[in-house]
């Protein structure tokens, strides 16, 4: 709104690197950004267009590159500052107080004040402002009591509250209905006749393709290709996605059992209140079973409910048979499922315990007399399980928190291992590993099947499941909608119909 | 997959910087510091009496600091201890003077702890009040019941041998000093060497992560406050033998000493981090320093300047630490 000199790009970025760890998350990207254009980045989960958008907001600093804001470099870039040159973020984690109002949210730290004391007329501010965007949300409504459409509408307007002239929407479509969607589609093209830029990180191709100018496809944390939206079609896209050669060498996918036994873990119309609605699928002895999604398809949440972290809401879940709805934790594990979940800071590891503590905290019982644990038991577990995944430094005693993303995964699966479990869950187990150790990783899961362990497997890399899993289930909207055999299968076709399911075009099949 | 399992690597042993062992010890050493100061200012510090005097006066202290140390490492807080310590005394104090019985109501103090702390136990856990607010609120409603058992004033027991644990000794130290060095020990192989004391680590350090493993984490709860409760009960049989009365307000502040010990020591208030000797070191460094006054006659009233700072040293120097990670 601000851009009065037409001539200047609000936003460039020229040969921007950022590194996460192991992980190259971009790689010598530029893009520049138009005033009053709406320019969507699409790529496959983990191509680096979160990291992009992240980046123009001031959430992270590049490596290496530049970036410059209407022209000029800038240095010591953070959200502060991306704010006060007009540059606001809406990010898919909300940011938002849930016991203030929303027009308090949307005006929060830039109240109208007299020496502190907050002038009146807040809600009528609030009122012009939302006037002009035809949210018609109420101002005096706590943002705790929103649905997450509404608290995402709030974001919005804050931005605006701001006058920003470069809005960073991350996935902001994910949780909207498709109205909702339509209504938010009709306000990025007003914000951008306003001369307003919108970056437009998104999975919804269809949604990009109707409300972009242009199109920025990334793959691998580089960058393939910037279009005019009007040039490309919805296959154009998923084929500049794709396109990639397989860098990691999997290991042969191995036998598919038997079919017929009764199955470890049978899962039937599962439905939680944290977004999954109907999923069911079920895993054999010896099989690698995939879950294949998009971010935010309800698989984590599922995994979550049918190891008894989360309240499920409907269906059930079977163990060998028998039914084990709802059943906690420690009752699961006895029943030989073990999930290792995707987050190992949150939800894994202890960080400030030892390699050895956390190995052996799954499996304390089976190492213990009369309550008190056999230390030689378990510091040789520990050892064994630690040298066989290859964790380094081989220094059982050294706090978890101290190794490598790398090594932590394969400690947090050592855990799962030492409770001899029957059916291994694994919620994401190579993010944030390095190459070398997503290949010992995979070994690994196709080693737990050939000595006739069930496997979970959930990945973003969806080429993991296509690589080494048996069977896969479609994952869309909280739904199981569909069955496949990987080896059957291309990639490009599933993450078509997983695309193109997102959009809500394909009723469910 | 052949190679999986047979590419040993010799285990590597990374070994600690002097800057964690100086801070993992710190206690120990500003301990020895005040030890070996005391010994050359005072002539009477190292007398047997002063040490035997010392270590009797606060086995209730490091009896309750070291079981705080579960309490502070599973990630809760407990001030009820204080009250727990004055409730459970003066309800055995009326027990011995209303049965004319010893032993059964010294052995009611730590019964009652283990009541007391399971209740905390079940508020935090079933209720889901954070633990410093349920055990604050616990420890009003405690110390009013021991006010109200005892009318407002005091029980003064009259019955015969009832002085016994807190005053008598064996070979020349008191038998208070041998229950705590047992309770202390009890609690430091526990907590290394037992699954419950593992879990304990676990469930303070990431309680996520604790359920996912099949840690049931609300009954390590309940159990942490509970064993809190019985340690508060033995330290309130102790305190009440040896001054052979019931005072509803006896423990007043103990629980504030107890948790300034346990945070002396090292013990982080993040839990998952924690040893009970080092609470133990906490608990006669504030009590060295308060001896050192009386022994060197300095001004009382600048005791708790100085132990007031000497904490905050020490909680600095762990923060510090912890911002370099």
């Amino acid at each position: 709104m601000s851009n009065s000199d037409a001539d200047r790009l609000p936003v460039e970025l020229s040969h921007i690197s950022k590194r996460f760890g192991a992980t190259q998350a971009l790689d010598d990207v530029s893009v520049t950004i138009r005033p009053g254009q709406v320019h969507s980045i699409v790529g496959e989960n983990g191509a680096g267009k979160s990291t992009l958008g992240k980046i123009i907001a001031g959430v992270y600093s590049p490596d290496d590159g530049d970036l410059l804001i209407d022209g000029d470099p800038v240095r010591h870039w953070n959200p502060g500052t991306a704010q006060t040159a007009g540059i606001a973020m809406i990010a898919q984690e909300l940011a938002l107080v849930p016991d203030l109002t929303v027009a308090e949210n949307v005006y929060l730290g830039a109240e109208r004040h007299r020496l502190g004391f907050l002038k009146r007329g807040l809600n009528e501010r609030f009122a012009a402002l939302d006037a002009e965007v035809g949210f018609g949300l109420n101002p005096r409504a706590l943002v705790r009591d929103l649905r997450i459409a509404d608290q995402q509408k709030t974001e919005i307007l804050r931005s605006l509250a701001r006058n920003a002239n470069v809005i960073v929407m991350d996935e902001p479509t994910s949780s909207l209905t498709a109205h909702e969607m339509g209504q938010l589609e009709t306000l990025m093209r007003s914000l951008s006749e306003r001369g307003c830029s919108i970056i437009y990180v998104s999975h919804f191709l269809d949604s990009v393709l109707r409300v972009s100018d242009t199109v920025t496809v990334m793959r691998d944390g580089r960058h393939i290709m910037t279009v005019p939206a009007e040039d490309v079609g919805k296959r154009d896209l998923v084929t500049a996605m794709l396109g990639r050669e397989l860098d990691q060498a999997f290991p042969d996918r191995t036998e598919a059992p038997e079919p017929g036994d009764v199955p470890l873990l049978k899962v039937s119309n599962l439905a939680t209140d944290t977004g999954v609605k109907d999923m069911s699928f079920e895993v054999h002895r010896g099989e690698i079973v995939g879950l294949l999604g998009l971010v935010g398809s309800g698989r984590s949440e599922c995994l979550r409910a049918l190891i008894g972290v989360d309240a499920i809401t409907g269906g059930t879940v079977e163990v060998k048979g028998f039914d084990r709805t709802g059943a906690p934790p420690h009752r699961m594990i006895s029943e030989g499922v073990f999930l290792v979940p995707e987050d190992r800071h949150k939800d894994g590891l202890v960080l400030e315990r030892s390699v050895r503590e956390n190995i052996a905290l799954s499996s304390l019982a089976a190492r213990a007399t009369s309550g008190i644990v056999r230390t030689s038991a378990e510091i040789g577990t520990a050892r064994e399980l630690a040298d066989s995944l290859e964790i380094r430094p081989l220094d059982i005693e050294r706090p978890v928190g101290q190794f490598s993303g790398g090594n932590q995964q394969k400690a947090l699966l050592a855990k799962a291992l030492a409770a001899k479990p029957d059916l291994v869950i694994l919620d994401e187990p190579t993010r944030g590993v390095d190459v070398g150790a997503k290949r010992t990783i995979y070994d690994l899961i196709s080693r737990l099947a050939a000595d006739g362990y069930g496997v979970l497997l959930i990945s973003s890399e969806h080429e993991e499941i296509m690589e080494l899993a048996h069977r896969a289930y479609l994952v869309a909207g909280g739904r199981t909608i569909d069955h496949i055999e990987p080896s059957e299968s291309t990639m490009e076709n599933v993450l078509f119909r997983l695309f193109h399911v997102a959009s809500g075009e394909e009723p469910a099949a | 997959m052949k190679q999986l399992f047979n590419n040993r690597v010799p285990a590597a042993r990374t070994r600690p910087s002097i800057r964690q062992v100086t801070i993992e010890y710190a206690v120990l050493i500003l301990l020895g510091v005040v030890i070996v100061a005391l010994a050359i200012l005072s002539p009477s510090f190292f007398t047997f009496g002063n040490l035997v005097n010392i270590l009797s006066q606060n086995a209730p202290l490091v009896i309750i600091a070291a079981t705080g140390t579960f309490v502070i490492i599973s990630g809760n807080f407990d001030l009820s201890t204080g009250a727990m310590y004055s409730l459970a005394g003066v309800l055995a104090a009326s027990i011995s003077m209303a049965f004319d019985t010893v032993w059964p109501a010294l052995l009611a103090a730590p019964v009652i702890g283990i009541l007391l702390g399971t209740f905390n136990g079940l508020v935090i856990t079933r209720l889901r009040v954070h633990s410093f607010l349920a055990t604050l609120a616990s420890s009003m409603i405690f110390t009013t019941i021991a006010v109200l058992i005892t009318g407002g004033s005091l029980i003064t027991v009259t019955t015969e041998g009832f002085s016994a644990l807190g005053r008598e000794r064996i070979g020349g130290i008191f038998i208070s000093v041998f229950v705590m060095i047992a309770v202390v020990a009890a609690l430091w192989f526990v907590l290394r060497r037992s699954v419950f004391g593992r879990h304990v680590f676990a469930v303070g350090g990431n309680p996520e992560a604790a359920e996912m493993s099949g840690v049931r984490v609300i009954r390590v709860r309940v159990a942490v406050m509970a064993l809190s409760g019985l340690a508060a009960g033995i330290a309130g049989a102790i305190g009440v033998s040896r001054i052979a009365s019931g005072q509803p307000l006896a423990g007043t502040g103990m629980e504030l000493q107890a948790i300034a010990a346990v945070i002396l020591g090292g013990t982080s208030i993040y839990g998952g981090v924690g040893a009970v000797w080092r609470s133990v070191a906490g608990v006669f460094l504030i009590a060295l320093i308060g001896n050192g006054f009386d022994l060197l006659s300095l001004n009382p009233q600048l005791k708790d300047l100085v132990t007031g700072f000497i904490i905050l040293a020490a909680v600095g120097l762990a923060a510090a630490d912890r911002v370099r990670r």
